[in-house]
């Protein structure tokens, strides 16, 4: 019977890595349940209520915001957290991120190798740059980590709130702020990364 | 019981990020070399059939399910504010090479320096709201 489902097939099926456009599908997904759910789609702003629960209301009004109202972004990362282990657990690929060749050559000629030998072998991460057990690893990563936080919240929003959500509204302040990201990120890429990673 | 709905469709999201490879640092940096089509067509893809549905959602007046019309608040157009701060988080995303979304996929996958990346980003919101008043915006 064509129609008989064969669950172990299914299952090595969905396991191999998405295609993008199917990726892209889902995410447009995700936007259109949260604002049909009557909520914005936008991840950076946790931070925010992170700081204001940790007592940054104290130190800067910035940070006086109802933290009750800000339950089911911090419910959607915590489903993310979720959705991550069981990605890496249950569906895992056994082939490493398929990056292209080139991209692959020019990590090699500065010292990066790939495929990752990472502890999941899922090669998600650079974990010979971003790491505990250097200080030039944990500096790059609270670093990096700093910049992403500190340009998200001076933009008011990251990836998910001005590439997906801001852009499928038409909006120019997200294009210009997207467009930022890419000034942004090929600084970084071509000029700076080279340079930390010699250091 | 609403916020559940939200953890599920989180979890839906956590999943797609992963298996799209979207969390990987490899695919940013192929991004931003400009040798691979797959995270251009990942978001591409995301903002045209986001773009068709919230139009349809706005031109038929669908209502969500907290009762109100689609509608979008929209930021005060400032192109200095948005290039100067889409640049500072576009260095941050290619070196840690996630953004937020990301970075608490990568913690449920079981890359612990996740929190030292999400430590710094508390860090630069903290920091952002106590340098706020001397940038433009």
């Amino acid at each position: 019977m064509g129609l008989s489902i064969n669950a172990s097939s299914f299952w090595e099926f969905i396991s191999q890595p998405w295609h993008w456009a199917v990726s892209g599908a889902a995410i447009a997904l995700v936007l259109a349940l949260m604002t049909w759910m009557g909520r914005s789609f936008g991840v950076s702003t946790t931070f925010k209520a992170f700081c204001s629960a940790a007592g940054g209301n104290k130190v800067s009004d910035f940070f006086k915001m109802d933290l009750k109202d800000e339950l089911w972004r911090i419910a959607f990362v915590v489903g993310g957290m979720i959705g991550g282990y069981i990605a890496t657990n249950f569906l895992s690929s056994p082939d490493p991120v398929a990056i292209s060749q080139s991209t692959v050559e020019h990590l090699s000629s500065i010292g990066i190798a790939y495929p990752e030998s990472d502890a999941k072998g899922i090669g998600f991460v650079p974990t010979s740059l971003l790491n505990y057990e250097s200080l030039k690893g944990i500096l790059l990563a609270v670093g990096g980590g700093f910049l992403v936080g500190f340009g998200a919240r001076y933009g008011d929003g990251c990836t998910s709130g001005h590439a997906i959500s801001g852009l499928s509204h038409m909006q120019l302040p997200s294009l210009i702020t997207v467009i930022g990201f890419f000034i942004g990120g090929l600084l970084m890429t071509h000029f700076i990364f080279p340079f930390l990673v010699g250091l | 019981m609403k916020n559940l709905s939200f953890l599920i469709v989180g979890v839906f999201f956590g999943i797609v990020m992963a298996k799209s490879e979207a969390v990987s640092w490899f695919r940013i940096h192929e991004m931003f070399r400009f040798e691979s089509f797959h995270m251009y067509g990942i978001i591409g893809t995301a903002v045209v059939l986001g773009a068709i549905s919230m139009f349809v959602m706005k031109k038929a007046g669908i209502k969500t399910l907290s009762g109100s019309l689609v509608t979008y608040n929209p930021l005060k157009l400032n192109i200095k504010r948005h290039i100067l701060a889409g640049s500072i988080f576009g260095l941050g995303w290619a070196l840690v090479g996630c953004c937020p979304g990301p970075m608490y996929v990568l913690l449920g996958s079981g890359y612990t320096i996740m929190l030292l990346i999400i430590g710094g980003a508390l860090l630069g919101t903290f920091t952002y709201a106590l340098v706020m008043k001397y940038l433009p915006h």
